[in-house]
C-alpha cells in the first residue's frame, strides 16, 4: 500500500514540476501577491492632503498650523483665501481636509477664551476620513496640552495614557502580511488539489488509475500528500519572507505556527478534494475553487474584522478554516502566543479537516467504484 | 478572377510549419498538388500526415511559409475574402452551434453566406431533403446522433452552392451506415458539378474518389486516380486459406515469408500482397487471385517509403514473440475468464445495455462491435469496473468485480481510448509509474522496464514526454504500461483509432502473440476490417446484443445466399438496419 | 453603426445561445448579486460594540458616571473589571479589544494636568480597528470630562475646539463608499470571464473556424460577439446599482444617466479586455483562469476600492495607473457620494475611453482571418 501511494506522490510531483504552466502557477503568483498586498493593502494613512483656510492673522493661529506642518501624517497641498476655494479641491480629492480660522481664533485665546478651528472633510472613504479626525484631534489636543501651560489658563483635564499592545506603531502591514501566509497556502492548496482529479479525469488516465488495485483511498491521499508538502513548503517559504523581508516579529512559539499550518493545510486539502470529486471537468474545478475562494477570503477576517459582520454572517465564518487560522498566524507572529492559548482554534480546524477528507472520501468511494 | 484556369486548387511548393514545444514542426514540405474542377479528390493519409494543414491552407484560413496557394484561381494570400465568398468549408468536428436548433443553424449560415430570404428558403428545404434532416428542424444540434450532425455541418457549408467544397474528415467517428449516406450526398454533388476536396483516414473511402492526394508525414506521396494507384499491385493480392491452421496462424507464417509486403485477416482467409505478381503458394495452403484495393497500394507504397527512409529498422518488425512466462504451453484448457449474465446498466431512466450475456475463453480475442450508442462503451466500461451494472452478474477471472476486487484489477490491463497517458512524463517515468502501481519493485521492476523499451523499440524515446511522441509510439507505450504486470485480461479500448495502417498491423500482430501465450483480449474497434481478427465477437444495437459469435458466423448471419464473400462492414450494416429499421421507422 | 443582415444574424444566434445555455445569464446575473451580498455584508470597516474591559480599581460616583456613559455608546460594549490581571488576560484571549484603566486615584486625579489617572490599552494587531477604538475611546473621554466639568460648575476652558463638517458622507458609513467600488470590481470580473468564456468556446467547438472561412468580416464577427455581452452587462451593471439602491441604501447624488454612461465606457474596457484574453488564449480553462488573475485581484487591491491609493508606495501608486477599475471606482464613488464633478468625471471618463481604444485596438491587430 505504502509503495503504491509513494508512486502516486512521485508521479504527482513530476507532473507538477515537469508542466512549465503548473510550476509558473505554484511559484509565480504567491510571490507576486505577497509583494504587492504587503506593499499595497495597508490601512495606514500617511501624508494626508489638506489646505488651509487662515481668516486670521494672528500668531496663534500660525504657531498651532505649525504642529501640521511639523506632523508626518500632514502634507499640505494648498492655502486658500475664499471659501469658495473649498469645494472645488474636496469635489476633486485634492485635498482630504480643509482647516478653517476663523477671524477672531487667535484673539479669543489670547484672550483665554475658546479658539474654533473648523474641519471640512471628504468623507466619502469613511476609514481614511475617521483616522484622519482622530490624527486631526491628537494633534489638536498636543498643542492645548502645551499652550495651557502657560499662565491664565485655570484648570486642565488629565490626559489619559494610551498604549497599544503587541503593534504598538499601530502598523497595518503587521496585520496584513501574516495573513497572507494563510491566503496563499489557501490558494494554493487548492489549486494543487481542487484541480487535480479533474485533469485526469479529463485525460482519462483517471480510468487508468481505477482499473489498477489501488482502493480510492490510496487514490485520496496520492492526491492529498503532494498537496501537503507543497502547501508546507509555500507557508514556511511565504512565513520566512514575512519575517525577513517585511520584518514582521516572530515573537510566538514555532510549534504552535507548525501544529496550525499542518491542520490548516489537511481542512483545505479536504475542501480542495472534495471539490475535485465533485467536478467532472477542470473547467468546473476552476469555478469550484473560485466560489470557495471568494467567499472564504472575504469571510475571514483577513481584511477586514469578523466582529463588523451581520450576526448570521458571522455564524456562517464558523465554517471557514481560514478564520482559526488567521487567528493562529496573528497570535504566534504578534502576540506570542504558544500551542495552549490556541487550542480553541486548533479543534475547529481538526474537525473541518476530519468531516471534508471524509466527504471526499465517500464520494470517491461511491461514485467512482 | 482568372475563369479560365482548369484547377479547383493549386498548392505550390508550399511548406508550412509550427512550433511545437518550442520547436519547429513541419506540417507540410514543398507540397504541389493540382486539384481538378468538377470532380470529387480524397486526400488520404495517417493522423499527422498534414491533412487538416492543407485544408486550412485552402481554405485560405492559414498562408503557406513557403510557396503559392490558388484558390479557383485566387491569391490565398491576397485573395482572401473573395476565396470565402465562393468555397463552402467543413472543418474536422464541424462547429454546430448546439445550443441552436437544425433551422436556426441552417438560418445563421444562410445569412453569413449573404442569402436573400428566398434563396434561403428554396436551398435550404432542397438540403434538408438531400440530408433526410427535414423532420428535425425543431431539434437542437446538440441532440442529433454524430452522423446527422455531420450531415447538418455538409447541409451548412452548402447553403450557396459553393464552387469548391473543402471536408476535413467528415467520416471520422460516424458509423458505418452514416458515413454510407454521407458518402452519397458527396457523390451527388459531383453531379451537378461541383468540385470537392475531401479528406479521410478511412482507406476503403478512397475508392469513391475520383482523383486521390496520398500524404504522408507532410509530404505528398503521390497524386493519381484510384486505378492507376493500384495498378502496379495487379495480380499480386492474393486470398490465402489454409484447411488446417488457424487464420491467425497462418498470416502470422505469411507474414514471415520473403517476397510477402502485407498480410491480413480477411474474411476466412489471409489477404496476401506480394512483391512480384506470383503465388507463393506452400501446400497445402490455396491462393487465390483477387483485385487489389487501395489499403494494398498504400501499405505497400509506405513499406517501401519507410524501408529506403531507414534501412535499420525495418517495418513491420518480425519482433520475437512477447516473452510471456504465464502461458509457456500452447494448449489451454478452456476456461472461462470473463462471465456475464442478464447484465443490465440504467442512467436515469434510459436503459443503455438491456441485459445481455456473454461469456469469454481464456486466451481468446474477443471483440466488441457496435455503432456509436449502441452501448458498447457502457458494457466495456462495466467489465473492467469503471461502472457498476444496476442488476445481472459479472464476474471476470472467476470473482465478481466489486469494490472491494482490489485482487482481481491486479490481473487485469488496460488501455483506454486516446492512449491516456500523463502527458508531462517521460516515457520512463510513464513506464515506472504504472510498474509501481502494479507492485513491481527492485530486480522485477528493472527488468520489465528494460523489457517495454526493447520490446515495443521505445529506448530511442525513454527520455522524451509522452506528450511528444508520434500517435504510433503514445499506442505503443500506452501498450507497454498496460502489459508491465503481465495481466491475464487485457481490455483495449479502441486501440488503434487515428493510427496509421502500419502502426495498426504491428500493433495486431503483438497482440495476436499475447493471445497465443494465453492472454484474454477483449478490444473495441470501429474498423470492422479489424473484427475478422478476433476469436469470438458481439455485435451491439440499440443495448442488446444482435449477433455472436465468430466472424464467420456473424457474417454468415447477415448473407443472403447469393452472396459469397460478404465483408464485415456489409455485414454490420445490413444486421443493424435488419434491427433498427422498425424502430427507426416508429420514432 | 453597419447593421448588416449577417451581423443581425450573429448577434441573434448569440442571444439564442445565451438563452439556451444559462451559464452566461448566471455570470451576468447571479454572479453579481452573490459577490455584491457577499461583499456588501462581509466587507465592512464599521466598528460597532466593540468589546472593551473597564477596569475600576475603586469605584466612587465618578467611576460608576463613566462607566455608564461608556454603555450608552453605540460603539462600545463595555464589561467591567476590578482587576487589571483579568482584564489583560481577556486581551490576551480576544475577549475584549482594548481595556479602559480607571486607576484607584481616578476622581483625585482628575483636574490635574500632568496625572494620567486613565490608561487605555488596546490590542494593536489589527492595526485599522485599534486606532479606530483608540479614536472613539478619546472622543468618549473628552466629551465626558467636559460634561464633568460643566456639572460641577468648573470653567473647562480649551484653546482650541474643533468643529467638524463632514461632507458626502456626514456619518461615515463605510458602506456608502464600498458598495460602489464593489460594483467596480464585480463588473470587472463579470465582463472579462463573459467575453473571455465566450470566445474561447467558440474557438474550442471549432466553431469559429467555420465562421472565418464565411464571407463575414472580422468587423462582423467582433461586434456580433460585443453587442450581446454589452446588453447583457448593462443588465448586470443596472441591477448592481439597484442593490446598491435599495438594499444597501447608498444615496445616489450624481446623475443616474452619467453613472450609466460611466458604466457603459467601463463595461466596453471590460468586454475588450475578455475579447483580448480570449483572442490569445482561445482555450476555455485558460481565458478563465487569465481572467481571474488580471482582473480580480488587481481591481480588489489597486483600484482604491479599499485601500487608499494614496497611502501606497510611489512605485505601486504608479501601477495603479494600469488598472481600468481604479478610475471606475473614483467615477462611481463621485457619482454615488459627491455628484456631477465634471473635473473628476471628466478625467477619469477619458482614462476609460483611452483604455477601452487600447484594447479593442489590440485585439483588432491580434486577430484575423486566420488561424495562425
Amino acid at each position: 500500500m505504502a509503495a503504491r501511494i509513494w508512486a502516486l506522490i512521485i508521479k504527482e510531483f513530476l507532473a507538477l514540476l515537469k508542466h512549465k504552466a503548473s510550476r509558473v502557477v505554484l511559484i509565480g503568483p504567491p510571490f507576486i501577491q505577497l509583494l504587492v498586498f504587503g506593499y499595497a493593502a495597508t490601512f495606514d494613512v500617511n501624508q494626508i492632503p489638506y489646505a488651509v483656510f487662515n481668516e486670521d492673522s494672528g500668531s496663534v493661529a500660525r504657531t498651532m498650523l505649525g504642529y501640521f506642518e511639523g506632523s508626518p501624517t500632514f502634507h499640505q497641498t494648498a492655502l486658500i483665501s475664499h471659501e469658495s476655494q473649498i469645494a472645488p479641491l474636496l469635489d476633486t480629492q485634492q485635498v482630504l481636509l480643509v482647516l478653517h480660522v476663523a477671524p477672531r481664533f487667535s484673539r479669543d485665546i489670547l484672550g483665554h477664551q475658546s479658539g474654533q478651528l473648523q474641519v471640512i472633510l471628504d468623507g466619502r472613504n469613511s476609514n481614511t476620513a475617521a483616522i484622519a479626525l482622530n490624527d486631526v484631534s491628537a494633534l489638536i489636543n498636543q498643542f492645548n496640552q502645551d499652550w495651557m501651560r502657560q499662565p491664565g489658563w485655570s484648570i486642565s483635564p488629565a490626559i489619559p495614557e494610551i498604549r497599544a499592545w503587541y503593534n504598538p506603531n499601530l502598523i497595518s502591514r503587521w496585520f496584513i502580511v501574516p495573513g497572507i501566509v494563510a491566503l496563499l497556502t489557501l490558494v494554493v492548496t487548492l489549486l494543487v488539489t481542487g484541480l487535480s482529479v479533474a485533469r485526469e479525469r479529463e485525460m482519462g488516465t483517471l480510468d487508468q488509475l481505477l482499473v489498477s488495485p489501488l482502493r480510492p483511498l490510496e487514490i485520496l491521499m496520492g492526491k492529498a500528500l503532494p498537496g501537503f508538502f507543497i502547501g508546507l513548503l509555500e507557508a514556511g517559504l511565504i512565513s520566512l519572507l514575512v519575517v525577513v523581508w517585511f520584518h514582521v516579529p516572530f515573537t510566538g512559539s514555532l510549534p504552535a505556527l507548525v501544529l496550525g499550518v499542518v491542520l490548516f493545510l489537511w481542512a483545505a486539502i479536504g475542501i480542495g478534494l472534495m471539490i475535485s470529486s465533485l467536478a467532472s471537468t477542470q473547467q468546473q474545478g476552476l469555478l469550484g475553487v473560485f466560489l470557495f475562494l471568494v467567499p472564504a477570503v472575504i469571510l475571514s477576517g483577513f481584511s477586514t474584522p469578523i466582529a463588523n459582520m451581520p450576526e448570521p454572517v458571522q455564524w456562517l465564518t464558523f465554517l471557514n478554516p481560514m478564520r482559526y487560522f488567521l487567528v493562529i498566524v496573528r497570535g504566534v507572529f504578534l502576540e506570542g502566543d504558544g500551542v495552549s492559548l490556541l487550542w480553541p482554534q486548533y479543534w475547529p480546524l481538526a474537525l473541518l479537516a476530519l468531516a471534508s477528507m471524509s466527504t471526499a472520501h465517500w464520494r470517491f468511494r461511491t461514485h467512482m467504484g | 478572377m482568372d475563369t479560365a484556369s482548369s484547377a479547383a486548387l493549386e498548392l505550390v511548393a508550399c511548406s508550412k510549419r509550427f512550433q511545437r514545444a518550442g520547436q519547429p514542426v513541419w506540417a507540410l514540405k514543398a507540397v504541389t498538388v493540382h486539384v481538378a474542377r468538377g470532380r470529387v479528390t480524397g486526400l488520404l493519409g495517417p493522423d499527422g500526415a498534414g491533412k487538416t494543414t492543407l485544408m486550412r491552407l485552402a481554405a485560405s484560413l492559414l498562408h503557406p511559409d513557403q510557396g503559392e496557394v490558388r484558390v479557383l484561381g485566387l491569391n490565398s494570400r491576397t485573395q482572401g475574402a473573395q476565396i470565402h465568398q465562393q468555397i463552402g468549408y467543413m472543418p474536422q468536428r464541424f462547429g454546430l452551434y448546439e445550443e441552436l436548433t437544425v433551422q436556426e443553424n441552417l438560418d445563421l449560415y444562410a445569412a453569413l453566406q449573404g442569402l436573400d430570404r428566398t434563396q434561403q428558403r428554396l436551398r435550404q428545404e432542397e438540403l434538408l431533403t438531400l440530408t433526410a434532416l427535414g423532420p428535425f428542424g425543431a431539434r437542437r444540434a446538440g441532440q442529433l446522433s454524430g452522423g446527422m450532425k455531420q450531415k447538418l455541418g455538409l447541409a451548412c457549408a452548402l447553403l450557396r452552392a459553393p464552387a469548391l467544397l473543402l471536408l476535413d474528415e467528415p467520416t471520422v467517428g460516424v458509423d458505418p451506415i452514416s458515413r454510407r449516406e454521407l458518402w452519397h450526398i458527396i457523390l451527388g454533388l459531383r453531379q451537378q458539378g461541383l468540385s470537392v476536396l475531401v479528406s479521410t483516414a478511412y482507406l476503403d473511402e478512397a475508392e469513391r474518389c475520383d482523383d486521390l492526394l496520398l500524404l504522408h508525414e507532410g509530404r505528398l506521396l503521390t497524386q493519381a486516380p484510384h486505378p492507376v494507384m493500384t495498378a502496379p499491385l495487379q495480380g499480386c493480392c492474393f486470398r490465402v486459406t489454409h484447411p488446417e491452421q488457424s487464420r491467425r496462424a497462418l498470416q502470422a507464417q505469411l507474414r514471415q515469408r520473403m517476397g510477402v509486403l502485407d498480410a491480413t485477416i480477411q474474411a476466412d482467409g489471409v489477404r496476401v500482397v506480394c512483391q512480384e505478381p506470383r503465388a507463393l503458394t506452400q501446400p497445402p495452403e490455396q491462393w487465390t487471385l483477387v483485385a487489389p484495393r487501395f489499403e494494398d497500394a498504400f501499405v505497400a507504397r509506405l513499406t517501401q517509403a519507410q524501408r529506403s527512409a531507414s534501412t535499420s529498422s525495418v517495418h513491420p518488425a518480425p519482433s520475437a514473440p512477447v516473452s510471456n512466462p504465464l502461458a509457456p504451453q500452447p494448449a489451454f484448457s478452456p476456461e472461462v475468464v470473463i462471465e456475464v449474465q442478464a447484465l443490465v446498466r440504467r442512467f436515469g431512466a434510459f436503459e443503455a445495455v438491456k441485459g445481455i450475456s456473454f461469456t469469454v475463453l481464456r486466451g481468446q480475442i474477443f471483440g466488441l462491435l457496435g455503432a456509436n450508442g449502441a452501448g458498447k462503451t457502457t458494457t466495456f466500461h462495466m467489465l473492467c469496473g469503471l461502472l457498476s451494472p444496476t442488476s445481472g452478474t459479472l464476474r471476470v477471472a472467476g470473482e465478481p468485480l466489486g469494490r472491494a476486487a482490489a485482487q482481481v484489477r491486479q490481473h487485469l490491463g488496460y488501455v483506454s481510448q486516446k492512449f491516456s497517458l500523463y502527458g508531462h512524463l517521460s516515457v520512463q517515468q510513464n513506464l515506472a509509474f504504472f510498474s509501481s502501481l502494479y507492485g513491481l519493485r527492485g530486480p522485477q521492476k528493472k527488468a520489465r522496464m528494460r523489457w517495454a523499451l526493447e520490446e515495443f523499440e521505445l529506448a530511442p524515446f525513454a527520455q522524451a514526454n509522452s506528450q511528444d511522441l508520434p500517435l504510433g509510439y503514445k499506442q505503443r507505450l500506452a501498450l507497454a504500461c498496460a502489459l508491465m504486470h503481465e495481466p491475464l485480461i487485457l481490455f483495449l479500448d479502441e486501440p488503434t483509432s487515428g493510427v496509421d495502417p502500419l502502426a495498426r498491423r504491428e500493433f495486431w500482430n503483438r497482440i495476436n502473440q499475447l493471445a497465443d501465450a494465453g492472454v484474454t483480449v477483449m478490444i473495441t474497434t470501429h474498423f470492422m476490417e479489424e473484427a475478422e481478427y478476433c476469436d469470438q465477437l458481439v455485435l451491439m444495437s440499440l443495448g442488446e446484443i444482435l449477433a455472436q459469435g465468430t466472424p464467420h458466423s456473424v457474417r454468415a448471419l447477415a448473407a443472403r445466399p447469393d452472396q459469397e464473400h460478404l465483408s464485415m462492414e456489409e455485414a454490420f450494416i445490413t444486421l443493424i438496419q435488419q434491427h433498427e429499421s422498425p424502430l427507426r421507422r416508429a420514432s | 453603426m453597419i447593421v448588416t443582415p449577417r451581423l443581425r444574424a450573429l448577434v441573434r444566434k448569440e442571444f439564442l445561445q445565451i438563452l439556451r445555455d444559462p451559464s452566461a445569464l448566471a455570470i451576468a446575473f447571479v454572479l453579481p448579486v452573490f459577490l455584491l451580498f457577499l461583499f456588501g455584508y462581509g466587507v465592512s470597516l464599521d466598528a460597532h460594540h466593540l468589546p472593551v474591559a473597564v477596569v475600576v480599581e475603586q469605584p466612587t460616583q465618578e467611576t460608576n458616571e463613566f462607566v455608564a456613559g461608556l454603555s450608552q455608546s453605540t460603539y462600545f460594549q463595555p464589561q467591567v473589571y476590578t482587576q487589571l490581571a483579568a482584564a489583560r488576560k481577556a486581551l490576551m484571549q480576544h475577549q475584549v479589544q482594548g481595556i479602559l484603566w480607571l486607576r484607584s486615584d481616578f476622581t483625585r486625579a482628575l483636574w490635574q494636568q500632568r496625572s494620567a489617572p486613565l490608561g487605555i490599552l488596546v490590542n494593536g494587531v489589527d492595526a485599522n480597528t485599534a486606532r479606530l477604538l483608540q479614536g472613539y475611546l478619546q472622543g468618549v473621554w473628552q466629551t465626558w470630562i467636559q460634561q464633568q466639568a460643566l456639572r460641577t460648575g468648573q470653567v473647562l476652558r480649551l484653546p482650541v475646539t474643533l468643529q467638524n463638517r463632514i461632507w458626502f458622507n456626514p456619518a461615515l458609513r463605510s458602506r456608502n463608499y464600498l458598495v460602489p467600488g464593489l460594483i467596480a470590481v464585480i463588473m470587472t470580473l463579470i465582463g472579462a470571464l463573459l467575453t473571455a468564456l465566450v470566445v474561447a468556446r467558440e474557438w474550442e467547438r471549432g466553431t469559429m473556424e467555420a465562421l472565418m472561412a464565411t464571407p463575414a468580416s472580422l468587423l462582423e464577427l467582433l461586434l456580433g460577439k460585443l453587442i450581446p455581452y454589452f446588453l447583457l452587462g448593462m443588465g448586470g451593471m443596472a441591477l448592481s446599482v439597484l442593490m446598491a439602491l435599495v438594499l444597501f441604501a447608498v444615496p445616489l447624488q450624481g446623475s443616474l444617466v452619467l453613472l450609466m454612461l460611466a458604466s457603459a465606457l467601463f463595461l466596453l474596457v471590460a468586454l475588450g479586455m475578455g475579447l483580448l484574453i480570449s483572442t490569445v488564449a482561445r482555450n476555455q480553462f485558460v481565458a478563465g483562469q487569465i481572467a481571474i488573475i488580471v482582473t480580480f485581484l488587481p481591481a480588489f487591491i489597486l483600484s482604491g476600492f479599499i485601500f487608499d491609493i494614496g497611502s501606497m508606495p510611489e512605485p505601486i501608486q504608479i501601477l495603479t495607473h494600469l488598472v481600468a477599475a481604479r478610475y471606475f471606482v473614483t467615477l462611481l464613488q463621485c457619482l454615488f457620494l459627491a455628484g456631477n464633478v465634471p473635473a473628476v468625471l471628466l478625467t477619469n471618463a477619458g482614462a476609460l475611453l483611452l483604455m477601452a481604444l487600447l484594447f479593442f485596438g489590440l485585439t483588432w491587430r491580434h486577430s484575423r482571418k486566420r488561424l495562425d
